[in-house]
């Protein structure tokens, strides 16, 4: 890995974002409205207490998962892909630039979402930073979910189509419908294996426990390894010989 | 192969930086070559070397199979059979990544990107310095559009895009697929002035093309026809043993006679 390759590359794709500033100000204010929408739809601070820490974890989870698909399927048909395998720069470099630019931007979303939701009244009891840090792991989750995504579609729309077969799954099945520990055997093993479900679980213990135990860190050890297995799988489905 | 003075004095200087092993007599030799696409043989058998220095120009009709054999020399190709080595190493291999310059025939930029913004990140990925992104804008006649997004630029701007990068790192071979495609007849001109200018200073170019009249501008030429080498010679050298004039006949008489 050399750091000059990696830092151009993350800045590289924050420069793409930076000129598409409809797609910058989408991003960043629709997950707030959507947080008003959830507050004045139950009208109930405990539902809402119950489900919006949950939701600042999976919009930076869905945004990058779609985002990065199309970035990077963009990336595979424009040729650039392709030019970038013949320099001497690692497919690593390329990936964690991805991953890193993404985050990044992922922290700026989830910092606005998590203000408007602190004023429409979600009390958290744990602190703050480690809502975020979760938010930013699940970030980096769905790039690493994205870029993988990205190897199985030939087209725009097929990558879009991965959204309902990789992301919706996990959202039904993560507990915020319905408790994990209630699910019938199948699904909770199902459940079980799915990250987004390891990333709510450490969402809700900083919201309802004001000090931090053993299940936080693990949850986000195994949101973590989830991003990193998935970000090696990403760079094993970059060739630079092809047919 | 001829030098200016100092074109001499660069090599020279980059002999020392290198391994001695490194300085192939050859720039590019490939051996019994085939690429098998489905049931399609793209590339049937080819064995020919590239001398180092000059432009190798290489020629033949759409379908002919140009791209496939410089994506064998770049090492991007999944090949069947043979063998590719380029300035001594196997063709892709890790120590030419940064000494081969590639461009490919649709041009591969980001559209998003300013034409500096994407020059300075192909810069970083091949190693170059950053400085060099002033020099081959300058070098491809850029300079006036140097701050406007890719996406914006007409097509003959946006190849130079492509071919500005290829040049970051002054690479020691350069592989140009199609470099001319679809450009007015004055930066066409323009293009080949820098080639050559490129190939006195040592550089070894490779240009694809399927219009015969541009053959007259290569040192030598590879004549390409359904995934064989029709004919390997200077274009002199071409007319001479054809009998005929002009480039479209001699093509015309290889064909014939093969």
């Amino acid at each position: 890995m050399t750091p000059r390759a990696f830092l151009a590359t993350a800045r590289r794709v924050l420069a793409q974002l930076m000129h598409d500033p409809r797609t910058v100000a989408l991003m960043i204010v629709v997950p707030s409205v959507l947080m008003v929408l959830l507050r004045y739809v139950f009208d109930s601070t405990t539902v809402f207490n119950h489900l919006a820490p949950a939701l600042l974890g999976f919009f930076p989870f869905l945004m990058m998962f779609l985002i990065t698909s199309i970035t990077m399927l963009r990336e595979r048909t424009s040729g650039t892909l392709e030019r970038l395998l013949t320099t001497p720069m690692a497919k690593i470099d390329l990936l964690a630039g991805y991953a890193i630019a993404f985050s990044v931007f992922a922290i700026v979303q989830v910092v606005v979402a998590t203000l408007v939701s602190l004023w429409l009244g979600l009390s958290i009891a744990g602190n703050i930073g480690w809502l975020l840090v979760v938010a930013g792991l699940n970030a980096i989750l769905g790039v690493a979910l994205g870029l993988l995504a990205s190897a199985f579609a030939h087209t725009e729309f097929q990558a879009l189509q991965f959204m309902p077969v990789v992301v919706l799954p996990q959202l039904l099945l993560c507990g915020l419908f319905h408790p994990r520990d209630q699910m019938a055997t199948v699904l909770r093993w199902l459940s079980d294996v799915m990250p987004l479900s390891y990333a709510v679980d450490a969402l809700q213990r900083v919201t309802n426990s004001a000090s931090l135990d053993g299940g936080y860190w693990r949850d986000t050890v195994v949101v973590l390894c989830c991003a990193i297995v998935g970000l090696c799988l990403a760079a094993a489905t970059l060739r630079r010989r092809t047919r | 192969m001829s030098h200016d003075g100092n074109a001499s004095v660069s090599r020279a200087e980059n002999d020392e930086t290198r391994s001695g092993s490194d300085e192939a007599a050859v720039a590019v030799a490939v051996a019994h070559l085939r690429v098998v696409r489905g049931d399609n043989d793209v590339l049937r058998d080819l064995t020919f070397d590239i001398a180092p220095g000059g432009v190798t120009g290489v020629l033949g009709p759409s379908g002919s199979g140009k791209t496939t054999l410089l994506r064998c020399i770049l090492g991007i190709q999944i090949v069947t059979a043979g063998a590719v080595t380029v300035l001594g190493h196997p063709a892709g291999s890790r120590p030419l990544r940064s000494r081969v310059g590639y461009a490919s025939q649709a041009a591969s930029v980001y559209d998003d990107l300013s034409v500096v913004e994407n020059l300075r990140y192909f810069a970083a990925a091949l190693g170059a310095p950053a400085s060099d992104v002033e020099r081959v804008v300058t070098e491809v006649d850029l300079g006036s559009c140097a701050h406007r997004l890719a996406g914006r630029l007409s097509g003959g701007q946006r190849s130079r895009v492509s071919l500005a990068a290829a040049m970051l790192g002054t690479p020691q071979l350069l592989v140009l697929d199609e470099p001319t495609v679809g450009l007015d007849p004055v930066l066409r001109e323009d293009l080949w002035a820098l080639f050559h200018r490129l190939a006195d200073r040592g550089t070894t170019l490779l240009v694809s093309s399927h219009v015969m009249d541009e053959a007259e501008r290569c040192d030598s030429l590879l004549l390409l026809r359904e995934g064989q080498v029709l004919a390997h010679e200077s274009p002199a050298a071409l007319k001479q043993g054809t009998g005929e004039t002009s480039m479209d006949a001699a093509f015309l008489h290889l064909v014939r006679a093969a």
